[in-house]
């Protein structure tokens, strides 16, 4: 377990100090929602209406934007081969690097989500729903990107495709999220939309991390 | 020549193959021309829909295969995968532009029967997403085979792109019908063919059979050609290596 602890500390501060990963993404969020009220017109009532989905479509790119350095940057430097070798399970090291990765992506991004929503003019009684589904959307994001990370580890020009890999993946992830702030804002209850979404998240917490160890796996063959 | 004895089963198949293609792409002839005489002369016009009728035999059969060739391909994918059999790697492997035509024409013979019926091409409906979102798994799997100089070592990795596509299908089905109902009214979909009579379901069912058997036509076609370019590149590796 120390291990596991190890890798997590030591991506997390390389994620903060080397080149500020974690800043940029948050930068990134910020950059993109600003250009929707640029792109549609600053009327608070339309962006209002299209606040919530703007947030996580956004929230959802910069979270990708990372995903390529999850492996890439480990294989390059030839520590990846010494994970595989170690005697920790692969799986739970898969799931030490999304832990990794959420800490310093999805976090910023769901403390920073509520300040891009008072921009946006959401409705006021989305907030704790937003942060709540952020919570859980995120770790999905950082876990089913895993696979696609692990599949395009060992591709030249690998960035390129993982887009179109995961991005069908994340579409479950995203309605549901969406739909749990909308229901909140138009009165009804976000419960069901918030319980599907643990759901979502408990899977991929069983599953991302196999099926993203194997491709590692053959990517180190 | 170690890289021809992976071959020595494929040889046998190609041979089974050989046989049957034959009979498939005469039943595919057959069945084409019984279904679309049927379809397009026998058939009335709707009392509804009118003429536009005429796209279901080609749409609805689309769309049965688009989900049928992607269950196929997954299906192979994990044999391929869990007992290493080069063969089924290759049938996961040359069915995917096989699906992926068979969804867009799903997608564009939709729209052609969208725009006079719904009086738009897209609608954002449901069934319409899902369809699209499968589509473009389709193009994620093609483009990874694609990435890799060596197609031996491209088939693991995308067996498992194709199995984790395969669990999330019912996730993003399920999904995308619980946002669906949630913005939309639910006439659109209700609007999806009134109670179907023999005059229909026949010329349907005879189509949906030309489908298939054209699949398995041009899925024998394409296994062939791989089977020889792999040969091809054993032989020439053998040939550098001396």
């Amino acid at each position: 377990m120390t291990g596991l602890g190890g890798l997590i500390v030591r991506d997390v501060q390389l994620a903060f100090r080397q080149g500020g990963a974690a800043f940029l993404a948050v930068m990134f969020f910020l950059l993109t929602v600003t250009l929707f009220p640029l792109g549609v017109g600053p009327e608070l009532t339309i962006l209002a209406r299209i606040s919530t989905g703007v947030l996580f479509v956004a929230a959802l790119f910069a979270s990708m934007l990372s995903l390529d350095r999850l492996f890439q940057a480990d294989y390059e430097d030839g520590s990846l081969e010494l994970l595989v070798l170690s005697p920790l399970p692969l799986p739970l090291v898969v799931l030490a690097k999304c832990t990794a990765h959420w800490l310093s992506t999805g976090v910023p991004l769901i403390i920073a989500a509520p300040v891009l929503a008072l921009l946006m003019n959401m409705d006021e009684p989305g907030y704790p729903v937003l942060m709540l589904s952020m919570l859980l959307a995120t770790p999905c994001l950082s876990l089913i990107g895993a696979i696609g990370a692990g599949l395009t580890v060992g591709i030249r020009r690998g960035g390129v495709l993982l887009p179109l890999l995961v991005l069908p993946l994340f579409i479950p992830v995203l309605i549901f999220a969406v739909g749990a702030v909308e229901a909140a804002i138009n009165g009804l209850g976000p419960r069901p939309h918030l319980l599907v979404l643990a759901a979502l998240l408990m899977g991929a917490l069983a599953l991302c991390p196999v099926a993203s160890a194997a491709a590692l796996r053959l990517a180190m063959e | 020549m170690t890289g021809m004895h992976r071959f020595a089963n494929p040889t046998r198949f190609l041979r089974i193959a050989n046989a049957v293609l034959p009979w498939f792409a005469g039943l595919t002839v057959i069945c084409f021309v019984a279904g679309l005489y049927l379809g397009l002369i026998t058939a009335p016009p709707d009392y509804q829909q009118g003429e536009t009728v005429r796209i279901m035999f080609v749409h609805v059969p689309a769309a049965w295969m688009a989900l049928f060739v992607y269950s196929v391909m997954a299906l192979a994918s994990a044999v391929g995968f869990i007992w290493k059999h080069p063969l089924n790697d290759l049938v996961a492997k040359t069915s995917a532009p096989i699906g992926a035509a068979f969804t867009f024409l799903a997608l564009v013979t939709g729209a052609l029967w969208g725009q006079p019926m719904w009086g738009t091409w897209w609608v954002w409906d449901a069934r319409l997403t899902s369809v699209l979102v499968l589509f473009f798994l389709y193009l994620g799997y093609m483009a990874l085979w694609q990435a890799y100089d060596n197609p031996v070592k491209a088939a693991k990795p995308a067996a498992i792109l194709a199995l984790v596509g395969f669990v999330n299908v019912p996730i993003i089905k399920f999904s995308v019908d619980w946002w669906n109902t949630l913005h939309q009214p639910a006439s659109v979909v209700t609007m999806e063919g009134p109670k179907m009579g023999n005059e229909f379901l026949i010329p349907l069912l005879v189509m949906a059979a030309a489908f298939k058997f054209y699949y398995l036509t041009v899925l024998i076609y394409r296994l062939r050609t791989e089977i020889s370019a792999r040969k091809i590149r054993a032989l020439t590796l053998a040939q550098v290596e001396g």
